[in-house]
């Protein structure tokens, strides 16, 4: 039996005139990752404000591990650990002072907070820079410890806002992997990105977001095959036998697009239909010399359902704590 | 659910909240200590302040019936805390451009140890940047007529009213978004108070709109009361009023620091 770890209906945050979430809602399975994704300004930092008790809502209802975020703030703040868009470190202490700080304002006896501290910078690989002060690290390191600073007290729920943004694709992939080790070990882990190849490789349940509203929730797959279109990309030996083709699956239902050589046909009921654009050439037209099947990717999906993709340059424009 | 819920040390709520009020002190008072710039800020900015004002103007200064170090060294002593406690709000609102605080909101932690843990650290500052002032104010020539007694009870109000200061600029650092703004907001603050206060010249010398304004204000209290108990003199009423000025904006200000912090995420 499974019950939401996270639970979040008809949430609505202003900051004046800004309406920064207009009745978003959704559920987390326990240990599960749902992506929150949308553009800069869409309201995902808002969220995982509101949910991590560092902001709180207009209205609405939201709830991690059963407790309500509005009115149980301090038994949220135990089950969940929350790691920023900007790494949220002292640069003026060492990696393993910042980790023991948290860990001691988590309420880890001191002896605790030291081992968990050396702990976690071994499993960061931040053990050999552990006794330097963080403003000599690099920004993928801050953003490592970042991270680790949001495991000291072993959370239940993790938030990740943009946890990836602006690292190194190995920095990236190293991060991916210890969110899988962590959703593996049963951790609830609320992301948000707006990579979307980031929501693909992690999320079971991708909810987008865009100027504050939800305009669709599935998992990955889900929303893939919704807006469809898989694309076969077939290539001829030459012009000729292409034309060929072309005529051929034209004349059987498909809308070919020819370039040169090269066809593409683009099926709205998934790969499946590889099998009826071969048929229909078989016997009276020139078999391709190769054939390619390109799935729709998250960005496509994005581009079909709010009419843009995602520019992950822009400034983020989502109103800070102290901001409003 | 089959969670695991965080270790929790349960002693009750103001041991925990003392707990991590010390924890954050802790934390910046490292920070003060590993920021070259800030430690020059604390402790050598007053002590060139007391050797210019003994040498370079002293000269010039003349109140009548007391050496000008006599006079000068409980204004003086309000001025460093008063200047000081820009620091506070820097550093607090450098604290929320940084996104520190936010991490903070999210821990377990008792959210007033985030105010209540710089005050502490800016008193424990105020201590040091005090006693070395009043080292390097004997080297020149400075002496009490109250004995050790007075002298202790005049730095003791300078250090509660820092205290009370200190809370009015964490009110302040936490309504800006950044230290500069806090710098900008706070420094003009910081000179009316010390400049319109008889810290360095008698309020005698001031045309009499301003005295009257100089006459009312805490720094003023405040020196009054410290050079009462240091040059000699009836000292009651002035410390009475100076450690009213200091209740009051004490009791004002943290109210109003804490309902900020509270406030903030709405």
């Amino acid at each position: 039996m499974t019950s939401p770890a996270i639970s979040v209906a008809r949430l609505r945050k202003c900051y004046g005139d800004v309406v920064a979430l207009d009745g978003v809602g959704f559920e987390v399975v326990e240990g599960s990752v749902l992506g929150l994704l949308g553009p800069n300004g869409s309201g995902k930092t808002t969220a995982v404000s509101i949910l991590s008790t560092a902001l709180r809502a207009d209205s609405g209802q939201a709830s991690v591990c059963g407790f309500d975020v509005r009115t149980q703030g301090a038994a949220v703040r135990r089950v969940i650990g929350f790691a920023g868009q900007f790494a949220a470190v002292d640069a003026n202490l060492t990696g393993r002072e910042n980790l023991a700080l948290i860990g001691r304002l988590s309420r880890l006896p001191r002896v605790v907070a030291r081992d968990r501290a050396s702990e976690l910078l071994d499993s960061f690989g931040l053990t050999p820079a552990a006794d330097r002060l963080v403003r000599t690290y690099s920004g993928g390191m801050r953003r490592r410890l970042d991270v680790a600073a949001a495991l000291v007290h072993r959370p239940p729920v993790l938030f990740l806002d943009e946890p990836t943004t602006g690292l190194d694709p190995d920095s990236r992939f190293a991060l991916w992997e210890t969110i899988r080790q962590l959703v593996g070990s049963g951790t609830t882990v609320l992301l948000t990105t707006q990579y979307l190849e980031e929501a693909d490789a992690l999320a079971g349940q991708v909810v987008i977001l865009e100027s504050g509203r939800v305009v669709d929730v599935g998992t990955p797959a889900e929303l893939k095959a919704r807006i469809g279109a898989v694309v076969f990309r077939l290539g001829f030996a030459d012009d000729i036998a292409a034309v060929q083709a072309e005529h051929v699956l034209a004349a059987a239902g498909f809308s070919p697009e020819r370039d040169a050589g090269a066809i593409r046909v683009s099926s709205a009921n998934g790969s499946g239909a590889l099998v009826c654009v071969l048929r229909a050439l078989e016997g009276v037209a020139p078999d391709p010399a190769s054939v390619r099947v390109d799935e729709p990717t998250l960005d496509d999906v994005f581009l079909a359902l709010t009419g843009h993709v995602t520019t992950p340059d822009e400034q983020p424009a989502e109103a800070r704590l102290g901001a409003a | 659910m089959s969670t695991t819920i965080a270790p929790v040390t349960q002693p009750s709520r103001v041991v925990m909240a003392a707990a991590d009020t010390i924890d954050v002190a802790g934390r910046n008072l490292r920070n003060l200590w590993r920021t070259p710039q800030a430690m020059v800020f604390a402790t050598v900015q007053p002590v060139i302040f007391v050797l210019l004002f003994r040498f370079a103007f002293g000269g010039a200064i003349h109140v009548p019936g007391v050496s000008y170090v006599n006079y000068l060294m409980p204004g003086i002593f309000a001025q460093a805390v008063t200047f000081g406690a820009i620091g506070t709000a820097v550093g607090l609102s450098a604290d929320l451009k940084s996104g520190l605080l936010t991490r903070f909101r999210t821990l377990p932690m008792a959210r007033i140890a985030v105010l209540g843990g710089r005050t502490l650290a800016d008193l424990a500052r105020n201590v040091v940047v005090v006693t070395v002032m009043t080292g390097v104010g004997f080297a020149v020539g400075f002496r009490v007529h109250h004995g050790a007694a007075g002298l202790l009870a005049a730095l003791g109000l300078v250090t509660v009213f820092a205290y009370a200061l200190s809370w009015s600029f964490v009110a302040l650092g936490l309504r800006v978004s950044d230290p500069e703004a806090a710098q900008a907001a706070g420094v003009p603050v910081m000179f009316l108070l010390v400049f319109t206060s008889d810290a360095f010249v008698p309020l005698r010398s001031m045309p009499g709109w301003l005295q009257v304004i100089g006459a009312h204000q805490p720094v003023t209290a405040l020196v009054n009361a410290a050079r009462s108990l240091t040059l000699g003199g009836p000292a009651r009423s002035d410390v009475i009023a100076s450690l009213a000025w200091t209740t009051g904006m004490l009791l004002v200000f943290a109210a109003l620091a804490a309902r900020t912090y509270r406030h903030m995420g709405r």
